[in-house]
């Protein structure tokens, strides 16, 4: 986890920062400063520190795979933008049919367990392989059209949306059961009070742990390589086999983590603004 | 003779082994106001969630305007728009303004367009003092404006009974007034109310018959200068001379 995962420390440092003047700002600058200098001069000090700076930060070879490993990290963004999209609704389906009442659905409801301990259990990696290469083995003509890429993007579908589904449930629990008696007791159906009342407080409430979800996903689009698709991750490889340097990894790296920063400061960002919100909902 | 409103025969309902209503006989005729009164987990807002069907009873039956609502296969969506209902918590819906509050249940249940339902709900919201408050969200009104907000929005279904459950009862002891008056203006327009409430010198004012709840059944019935005055049972004594004690009489 990250600093930032903590909403209460890193809101806490960023106000001393900006709300006890000059001298706090410069404390903490020469702290830092002076612990980066640490850190640097232990690493470049160790005895086999020229050989890795040959081997991971060559100048030349990062601005030569630069642009081809960025072309290929569009596909990994590509990725889980389609995966997001869709797990963003079929995790809902899952939690709503989850949370269906009466023994009428015990099938269902039993089915949406199965589903998410199964794929919250499996491996990402077992899911991938499992499904593509398996999936095209069976020969079925329908089937044969879907690229390894499709079944790439299914697998993280399915392996995300358990994770999801469970958030969302947590969300829905969440939501007091005063507001179902409120909206059912106006004449509201219970898909309706759902649809209107429940989920959109419950989505209000997850957006911080979802998001979380989501850079874990990110992450996770470079294991599709593993079945084909040429990557970023997959496109370094490439690169570090053809030069006998792994430069191109930290590239791949480097572009990652660009990609997850913004997230996880959007998510720190939207926990520090609910804590606000119930503060002042206290007050 | 007036139509009957609403009629309750022999209802039950428990909890587990925790029996909450012991069979409750009790009528309302059509724009009769009673109030319940009795100590707290005597069964007052069990009895109401019942009539909302809310809560299913065990046994005995139901009866609205003539068609008894507790039968097998009756449309509970279909009864529950007809019977208004006001909460203790007041239970707005948080993420929606004052307005769409009050037009969510016309518009998905009774099917009005847009224009129609936020014109009836900034009409009875005008009514109510809170037109200003249209666009505002819960949090930012008061509670006595929160329980009128919830008052209109069980209005606005056009109900043929509401039941007020306990709705002054969370609120600071200076906003009390506004909501009670809200509801004086109801029965003064001819609203049928079921209403659970510890105000005493309000359900003396204001009911046309006051029910003494104590342990799940009506002990004593009538109109409340006789309940208050001269109650029969020892319990019914015994509650007011408390509530009396405590200043609330």
């Amino acid at each position: 986890m990250s600093v930032g995962a903590d909403p209460g420390r890193g809101s806490r440092i960023l106000g001393d920062l900006r709300g006890s003047g000059q001298g706090s700002v410069w404390i903490a600058l020469a702290s830092t400063v002076v612990f980066a200098a640490i850190v640097v001069a232990v690493v470049v000090t160790s005895p086999g520190w020229p050989a890795v700076k040959r081997a991971f930060f060559n100048r030349e070879i990062f601005v030569d795979s630069f642009p081809e490993i960025a072309r290929a990290f569009l596909l990994n963004i590509r990725i889980f933008l389609i995966a997001e999209a869709v797990i963003l609704v079929f995790a809902l389906l899952i939690a709503v049919l989850r949370g269906l009442p009466g023994p009428i659905f015990f099938p269902i409801r039993a089915l949406a367990v199965i589903y998410t301990d199964l794929f919250r259990g499996i491996p990402t990696i077992l899911v991938i392989y499992i499904l593509g290469f398996g999936a095209p083995a069976l020969q079925l003509s329908w089937l044969e059209r879907f690229t390894p890429l499709f079944w790439g993007i299914v697998s993280l579908v399915l392996v995300y949306s358990a994770y999801v589904a469970e958030v969302y449930r947590a969300g829905i629990d969440s939501v007091h059961q005063s507001q179902e008696a409120a909206a059912r007791s106006l004449g509201l159906s219970r898909p309706q009070t759902l649809r209107f009342v429940i989920i959109p407080q419950a989505v209000r409430r997850v957006i911080p742990p979802l998001l979380n979800d989501f850079i874990g996903l990110q992450k996770d689009t470079a294991l599709v390589a593993l079945i084909g698709p040429i990557e970023a991750f997959r496109q370094s490889q490439i690169d570090v086999a053809a030069t006998f340097n792994y430069t191109p990894y930290l590239c791949t790296a480097l572009l990652f983590v660009l990609l997850t920063i913004p997230m996880a400061r959007l998510t720190d960002w939207l926990i520090a603004r609910d804590r606000r919100r119930q503060l002042a909902g206290a007050a | 003779m007036r139509n009957e409103a609403l009629r309750l025969e022999r209802v039950r309902k428990s909890f587990g082994k925790n029996e909450v209503l012991k069979g409750i006989d009790l009528g309302l005729a059509e724009h009769e106001v009673v109030c319940l009164i009795g100590a707290s987990g005597s069964g007052k807002s069990t009895l109401l969630r019942c009539v909302n069907l809310l809560e299913p009873i065990d046994e005995g039956t139901i009866v609205l305007l003539g068609e008894e609502i507790t039968a097998q296969g009756v449309k509970v969506n279909e009864v529950r728009r007809r019977i208004g209902i006001v909460f203790q918590s007041y239970n707005l819906f948080p993420h929606m303004s004052v307005l769409r509050n009050v037009t969510l249940a016309p518009r998905r249940v009774l099917g009005l367009s847009r224009e129609v339902a936020e014109a009836e709900a900034t009409a009875l919201l005008g009514r109510f003092g809170l037109a200003e408050r249209r666009d505002e969200y819960p949090d930012r009104l008061s509670g006595g404006q929160q329980q009128r907000v919830a008052i209109v929005r069980a209005l606005a279904m056009r109900p043929e009974l509401m039941l007020l459950d306990e709705v002054t009862s969370a609120l600071d002891p200076e906003l009390v007034a506004e909501v009670l008056n809200v509801i004086r203006e109801l029965a003064e327009g001819g609203m049928t109310m079921l209403i659970a409430t510890h105000e005493m010198s309000f359900a003396r004012d204001i009911a046309s018959r006051v029910c003494f709840l104590d342990a799940g059944r009506i002990l004593e019935q009538g109109p409340p200068g006789e309940i208050f005055s001269d109650p029969k049972e020892p319990r019914t004594q015994q509650f007011l001379e408390r509530i009396i004690e405590a200043g609330r009489l």
